[in-house]
């Protein structure tokens, strides 16, 4: 099977206005996987994705693609922004955003082929959403929209899909749906998927690898690897716990003045 | 029922020369305004829009002034304040309010200067009503073929810019990140905004226009789904609005105050904010009775 990489970040910073708002971050992604970029709000997650997308200029460091420098415009990746505010009255038909996923961003007339009817139809069964496809995308919920977009997303056959916050303000039915589209169309299509969430338990039954992002640095690795009082804690700067209980995991700063020895040892009584 | 149609169609309404003009020009400008205004609308630009109609109407008073007619005047007053709108930019929303609010009241005020100039000077009085609210049926045969070549612009434009803009107005990031020069786009669609501004300038006055570009458009986007029917039903609003308003118009030299006629702005502008009046009370009802159509989440995805 393939084992190259394809996506590769070399010691990549991203200052802001004299603000470091990324520093040094290395991760890769390979053909496939499902990685979870999770969180705290303001750590720098839409900073990165932004940088593997190119609408974010790096300070330093290198982005590779197929081990090729990031191409200004590059077909192998698809992208879900983070919930976009959609007037009802935007004259787009589900099917249309789907179809816009294949030439959006071609310049021109195109008229109506039924290939290509068939080819979103097809899309919105795999998202699950066929039952709205003549609908307005303004007027869908949360979890519909972010269906359609992913479908958007997948039609033009990325190699790599990046979601922003894709489960945000979703309610649970519809964050284990979308959840559950993803992974199986990961795994079916061998799509890569790299996820940003600020609540990695949502993703824990589907999640391969995780980047763990705080303070502008990120842990990468196996989630059992990374998801360590030891690690996350040197990541904050500060000292954190990982509580977990039944399979779910959180994550909590550590109350002032417990100072670190003292935090240690009550590591042992919290992780099991 | 002869008699009730010879009463709408005033006898002598499809032999005038005028209104042959009126009639040609009025349908190719009023589809025009009608499919820009449907981006306009979906961009958020209506505000835009009115901005650029506002400085129009400068640029067309200057034309008076200087003996131009007040369509040259519309369009390079337009498309020049569409390319400053450009460069001010649109990182910085406040400023930009500001910028456009003091720039508008700068140029009414020359408008006005321009206006009383021209008026005083060739007493023409009719001039600033024309320049302000429009004649459809004081369009200089000479100027049509400009006016005609620079719908089909227009039009040719937006044609060309129709899928990027549409993606751009879902997410300008995804547009962006699939190579779409996002602001080259922006700048190319504001021109032939301009241009359609000046050209419905000249059919329902600088001060109106923006009622044909934004009004249609409105409406279809209220009842029409996809993007190609809204543009097809604003193209129908807009002609059927122009056409009834040019019938109208004649029909009314009859009507009290006898003998002058009532402005065709008045009954486009009037049918056209009817028309919207309408599908804005009927689709509340809709929603008042069907309130949640789309809701159910599916919990597992089908397949």
């Amino acid at each position: 099977m393939m084992t190259a990489e394809l996506l590769r970040l070399d010691g990549v910073g991203v200052q802001l206005g004299g603000r470091e708002i990324l520093g040094d971050v290395s991760l890769t992604i390979r053909p496939g996987e499902f990685t979870g970029l999770i969180g705290p709000n303001g750590a720098g997650k839409t900073t990165l994705l932004r940088v593997i997308l190119g609408l974010q200029p790096v300070t330093r460091g290198s982005v590779l693609i197929d081990g090729a420098p990031r191409a200004a415009r590059d077909a192998s990746i698809g992208y879900v922004p983070q919930k976009l505010a959609i007037e009802p009255d935007m004259p787009l038909r589900v099917r249309d955003v789907v179809s816009l996923g294949i030439d959006g961003h071609k310049f021109g007339i195109r008229l109506p082929s039924r290939a290509r009817r068939e080819l979103v139809a097809d899309m919105l069964t795999a998202v699950g959403a066929q039952r709205y496809a003549d609908a307005r995308v303004g007027e869908l919920s949360g979890g519909e929209q972010q269906r359609v977009m992913i479908a958007h997303a997948l039609i033009s056959r990325p190699r790599l899909l990046l979601l922003d916050e894709p489960l945000a303000n979703l309610d649970i039915s519809s964050e284990q749906g979308i959840v559950s589209v993803l992974a199986r169309l990961a795994r079916a299509e061998g799509i890569a998927v790299l996820l940003s969430a600020h609540d990695m338990n949502p993703l824990m039954p589907v999640m391969d690898r995780i980047v763990y992002v705080a303070a502008g640095r990120v842990a990468v690795g196996l989630t059992d690897e990374v998801v360590q009082p030891e690690v996350l804690s040197r990541l904050y700067g500060q000292h954190v716990d990982v509580v977990r209980v039944h399979g779910r995991v959180l994550v909590v700063a550590a109350p002032e003045g417990v100072d670190a020895a003292e935090a240690a040892a009550e590591d042992a009584s919290v992780v099991r | 029922m002869g008699h009730l149609l010879r009463y709408i169609f005033e006898p002598g309404l499809f032999g005038s020369g005028p209104v042959h003009v009126a009639f040609a020009v009025g349908t190719v400008i009023a589809i025009t305004s009608a499919v820009v205004g449907v981006f306009t609308v979906t961009r958020g630009q209506s505000f835009a829009g009115h901005s650029l109609a506002d400085i129009a109407t400068t640029g067309g008073a200057g034309a008076f002034l200087i003996g131009l007619n007040q369509f040259w005047g519309y369009l390079a007053f337009g498309v020049g304040a569409a390319a400053f709108m450009e460069m001010i930019g649109v990182q910085r929303r406040r400023g930009r309010d500001v910028a456009t609010g003091v720039v508008l009241g700068a140029a009414l005020g020359l408008a006005a200067l321009f206006l009383y100039l021209g008026t005083q000077e060739s007493s023409t009085t009719g001039a600033s009503f024309t320049i302000l609210f429009g004649s459809m049926f004081a369009i200089t045969p000479s100027t049509v073929p400009a006016l005609i070549a620079s719908a089909l612009l227009a039009l040719v434009t937006v044609a060309v810019l129709a899928r990027v803009l549409l993606l751009s107005s879902l997410s300008p990031d995804i547009a962006a990140a699939r190579g779409v020069p996002v602001r080259a786009v922006g700048a190319a669609y504001l021109m032939a905004l301009a241009v359609s501004v000046a050209l419905s300038a000249v059919i329902i006055g600088a001060v109106l226009s923006t009622a044909l570009l934004i009004g249609p458009a409105a409406t279809a986007l209220r009842v029409a789904k996809g993007p190609v029917r809204a543009m097809a039903v604003a193209a129908g609003i807009g002609v059927a609005a122009t056409w009834l308003g040019i019938v109208l118009a004649y029909d009314s030299f009859y009507w009290p105050p006898a003998g002058r006629g009532w402005p065709v702005s008045f009954f486009v502008v009037t049918l056209i904010v009817g028309g919207y009046l309408v599908t804005y009370l009927r689709r509340r009802d809709r929603r008042e009775a069907a309130p949640e159509a789309l809701d159910a989440e599916q919990v597992c995805s089908p397949v």
